[in-house]
């Protein structure tokens, strides 16, 4: 009963988060329960995403960590000048990931990853009042990453590995905020991409200065996925020489950024507690503008749209207790800031800083299988924002009102160790 | 371990239902907006083409969308407003048939050249129009704007009979949705029990008279006062309006419901009057330059005689260097064919009498002088039945053909200008409908707008709006559709805040107002023949 009540205490105290811009920090269910910490954590093979460093130092041969998650978000407009209000429609994002590591020797471990670090999936109602911003969009990057860990003495290790991209997009918006065919219906864009590739990389270290303490650092390298040749279809366009443009489809071009990120952070183990606390600096400051060139035009981006991001930070912590020797539970808490700019907060990634409440266990079936549950409430403030650099006729047409999100996340995932 | 997963679920799904993002003032919530003094369950709005939401020079369905009570009652939608049903057309082609024929054009389209610049309006011909008038709409509808309807028009029985449609003794778009052949638009209005109206009407009482430049009677010259004998082109008499109008509004307040009434905007805030300059002649066109020296060496034996016969202010006169004015007939000025044809008989013998008859009543126009929009697409050009009568007449091909040129040496026709005369028979009759309407509504207790004024601030400073400025600007000012005297959807949504605005100060609601720059314009198409 005792039991029971601290696991009901720990799920509602618990407090989680996400990341900001399209960042979706769920690349684990361990950590995810424990505030999404890890980066000097030492539990399973999560490491391969939060620390590769770490990986020596498993205690077993082979580690093997899979899970899914599915993301609910909810994002509700209003503006009250206007009396309108909108909502997104509840999308489930489900990022997936797949770890493994293997220990070579006493010095090296090697492992494999598959995790889905950034994504964005909004879906407003069709010809909403911020249509032309957007209509819909659906974000998906899928890295792979092979990694080695050497272990350079008990104290010290390093590891990291390159990572190969996948991503992909599908984007719509309506041309103008009045653009229409004959019949009122309003011309839009699709641009879409799928399987466009890039390759990056991450270097991680992991300092045990004492038995209990551990110290750890995780860099992930920039990746811009560069959309070339990719397929723009216009709809509803009127049929006129007023506009450049013919429905149908063209190819366009277009580059998006996924950020660096450096986590520095700690773990310390007491009896059976383990406490940890990450900090990750999200290097947003490369997200200038998102370019779209169409191939039907001669010259030039033919949709520019400032974007202005600045680097942000996340703070998160995270708690874990070992409740009964198949029980452990954990959970956490992170502050997620937005990398969004006043006067820059366009509906199609509509993040302001979060409190994100986490909580989650594992439960171990026998001593090498264990089941991991976590969940994640990301609360966001009401906020008052707008989009100020949409152009029509070259004058700035501001789009904004009220924005609430959040998001709730649970996840079940399982860790096998031989 | 079992009795804890039941518990970890149940606080997950509490959690799921928690999540949902709420705001600290939903909109929707109650004391955001209010309806104050108002019942707006069933908004009944009454009026003519600009209630209906007729716009580039056709009734179709997303005009009607963004009619001003359309607009209106969405906004009402926040604060208690009821459903609100229009007898939208079949398509967006506007036009209409009549037991399969066609008796109503197509809307007008904006048509661009290939360089992307615009060309002007044509009507679009993309595709048939599909309503026919003889199909009966179902039920009621609380926008009863009937495009074409003068204010004794709510009022006459048999207005919605489409057995009347063909002779003119009925109307297309009442005959739609009247309730019988019999009844009057007030009756079928009054029949739903509105418990809120608004009234736009009086604006064809003049504008008619206006937009066929003038051609038709002026009923407070007249005195007639019985409008069921008055032509589509006059002018209703001011106590006509006045006891009709009263009425109106009397079978609407009943009970005490509530309402706002609308004035008469000028007819010169319109583009239809004012773009169309009274001097269009450019010496820069080569093809008008060219003619210019033959036009003043015709003009000069013309002009002598003018002097001659005492009126040398009739002169004509075209510049090299600036814009000329166009040659109008005055049918205000004496005419003077018979001095004319003693005057020209010299100079053209059998023909004097004809050419003396073409230039009986002309003169020059000039900036008081308002020529319709229609008078674009003829001045300069050959009036080639003017050329085939004057053939008929025995003047020789080449001489017809010289003498029919439009507003060159054919004084344009009556219809095409109004003349100051006219404007001042139609401002009496506007000033004393806007006093009458004021007066009813002051009377009644009715909130008022002044369309008048809002319309003038469209036209002489425009109306700043998050994407611009809206101007009278025919085509591309934003406020007036492709037939220069209804509005855009934009013009519409300027319409509905100003009624917006009356109804908070009259009756203590709170309402929700429109982005103007969220409604469109015109409309772009290269679909014409």
């Amino acid at each position: 009963m005792k039991k029971l009540l601290l696991l009901v205490l720990f799920v509602l105290v618990t407090l989680v988060t996400y990341a900001g811009g399209y960042r979706v920090s769920v690349q684990g269910q361990r950590a995810m329960a424990m505030g999404h910490t890890g980066v000097a954590v030492v539990n399973s093979a999560e490491l391969v995403f939060f620390n590769p460093a770490g990986l020596v130092y498993l205690e077993n041969k082979l580690n093997v960590s899979v899970g899914a998650s599915g993301i609910f978000t909810d994002v509700i407009f209003q503006n009250e000048d206007l009396g309108i209000s909108y909502e997104t429609d509840s999308s489930v994002g489900t990022p997936l990931n797949l770890y493994g590591s293997y220990r070579v020797n006493d010095w090296m471990s090697v492992g494999l990853g598959v995790y889905t670090p950034y994504g964005s999936e909004v879906t407003w109602p069709t010809d909403w009042a911020g249509s032309h911003l957007v209509n819909n969009i659906d974000l998906a990057a899928i890295y792979i990453q092979p990694v080695v860990s050497f272990k350079i003495s008990d104290y010290f290790s390093i590891g990291g590995g390159p990572i190969y991209v996948i991503g992909s997009v599908n984007f719509n918006r309506n041309l103008s905020r009045t653009l229409s065919d004959i019949d009122g219906n309003r011309s839009n864009v699709t641009v879409e991409d799928s399987g466009v590739t890039k390759w990056g990389w991450s270097v991680g270290a992991m300092f045990n200065p004492t038995e209990n303490l551990r110290l750890g650092f995780n860099y992930r390298s920039e990746i811009i996925v560069e959309v070339e040749g990719g397929e723009a279809t216009f709809s509803n366009l009127p049929n006129s020489t007023a506009v450049p443009l013919t429905n149908g489809t063209t190819t366009f071009d277009a580059a998006l950024p996924l950020p660096a990120e450096l986590t520095v952070g700690l773990s310390y183990e007491y009896n059976k507690w383990v406490f940890a606390f990450d900090y990750n600096r999200q290097f947003w400051g490369v997200y200038k503008s998102l370019d779209i060139d169409f191939g039907s035009t001669p010259t030039g981006p033919d949709s520019v749209n400032p974007r202005n991001y600045k680097d942000s930070s996340a703070y998160r912590l995270g708690l874990q207790y070992q409740a009964t020797d198949k029980i452990t539970l954990r959970a956490g808490y992170y502050r997620d800031e937005s990398p969004v700019q006043a006067g820059f907060f366009a509906p199609e990634t509509p993040r302001n800083d979060s409190d994100g409440f986490t909580g989650g266990l594992s439960y171990a079936i026998t001593p090498k299988l264990a089941i991991d549950a976590s969940f994640f409430y990301l609360k966001f403030k009401e906020v008052d924002a707008s989009y100020d650099h949409y152009k029509e006729n070259g004058q700035e047409v501001p789009f904004g009102g009220t924005y609430k999100s959040s998001a709730f996340a649970p996840g079940l995932g399982l860790t096998y160790k031989m | 371990m079992t009795r804890k997963n039941i518990k970890y679920f149940a606080i997950l799904a509490l959690g799921l239902i928690a999540c949902e993002p709420e705001f600290d003032t939903p909109i929707d919530g109650a004391e955001v907006y209010v309806s104050g003094k108002l019942d707006l369950s069933n908004y009944v709005a009454l009026g003519n083409s600009l209630t209906a939401g007729y716009a580039d020079g056709a009734l179709y369905i997303t005009g009607q969308e963004n009619s001003y009570p359309n607009i209106l009652a969405q906004q009402f939608k926040l604060a208690g407003g009821g459903e609100f049903m229009q007898p939208l057309m079949a398509d967006n082609t506007g036009g209409a048939l009549l037991g399969g024929n066609q008796i109503l054009d197509n809307r007008f389209v904006l048509v661009f050249d290939d360089k992307g610049k615009p060309v002007g309006p044509a009507v679009y011909t993309g595709a048939k129009p599909t309503t026919d008038v003889s199909n009966k709409l179902t039920g009621s509808f609380n926008n009863m704007g009937v495009p074409g309807a003068k204010s004794y028009h709510l009022a006459a029985p048999g207005y919605g009979n489409v057995a009347g449609v063909q002779a003119g003794l009925a109307n297309p778009y009442f005959a739609r949705f009247a309730s019988s052949s019999e009844t009057t638009v007030i009756a079928d209005a009054v029949a739903q029990k509105p418990t809120f109206f608004s009234l736009w009407i009086g604006n064809n009482d003049i504008l008619s008279y206006a937009t066929s430049g003038g051609v038709g009677e002026d009923h407070n010259v007249t005195g007639n006062l019985v409008p069921s004998t008055y032509g589509s082109n006059d002018i209703t008499n001011n106590n006509v309006f006045a006891s009709v109008y009263s009425d109106l509004v009397k079978a609407l307040a009943v009970n005490g419901t509530e309402g706002v009434l609308l004035d008469i905007p000028d007819i010169t805030s319109a583009p239809f009057f004012t773009t169309v300059p009274f001097a269009p002649l450019n010496p820069l066109d080569p093809s008008f330059a060219a003619q210019i020296p033959t036009l003043n060496a015709t003009y000069a034996g013309l002009n002598m005689a003018f002097t001659a016969l005492g009126v040398p202010e009739r002169a004509i006169q075209f510049s090299a260097t600036t814009a000329s004015a166009v040659v109008i007939k005055d049918e205000s000025l004496t005419d003077i064919t018979a001095g004319l044809t003693v005057a020209l008989g010299g100079a053209f013998g059998p023909l004097a009498p004809i050419v003396a008859a073409q230039y009986g009543q002309a003169r020059q126009a000039k900036s008081s002088d308002l020529l319709t929009l229609r008078s674009s697409g003829v001045i300069g050009k050959v009036n080639t039945a003017r050329v085939a009568e004057l053939i008929g007449m025995g003047v020789p091909k080449e001489t017809a053909g010289q003498l029919s040129v439009n507003g060159l040496t054919l004084p344009l026709e009556d219809k095409y200008v109004l003349i100051p005369e006219e404007q001042t028979a139609i401002k009496i009759a506007q000033d004393s409908y806007n006093a009458t309407i004021k007066a009813v509504a002051g009377a009644n207790g009715l909130a008022f707008v002044s369309a008048k004024s809002l319309l003038l601030q469209v036209a002489e400073t425009g109306v700043s709006f998050d994407g611009g400025v809206v101007t009278s600007t025919f085509a591309s000012g934003g406020g007036f559709s492709l037939d220069g005297v209804h509005p855009t959807p934009r013009g519409h949504a300027l319409v509905a805040n100003a009624l917006l605005e009356a109804l908070e100060e009259t009756y203590e609601a709170k309402f929700p107002r429109v982005n103007i720059g969220n409604y469109g314009t015109v409309t772009a198409n290269n679909e014409v023949n």
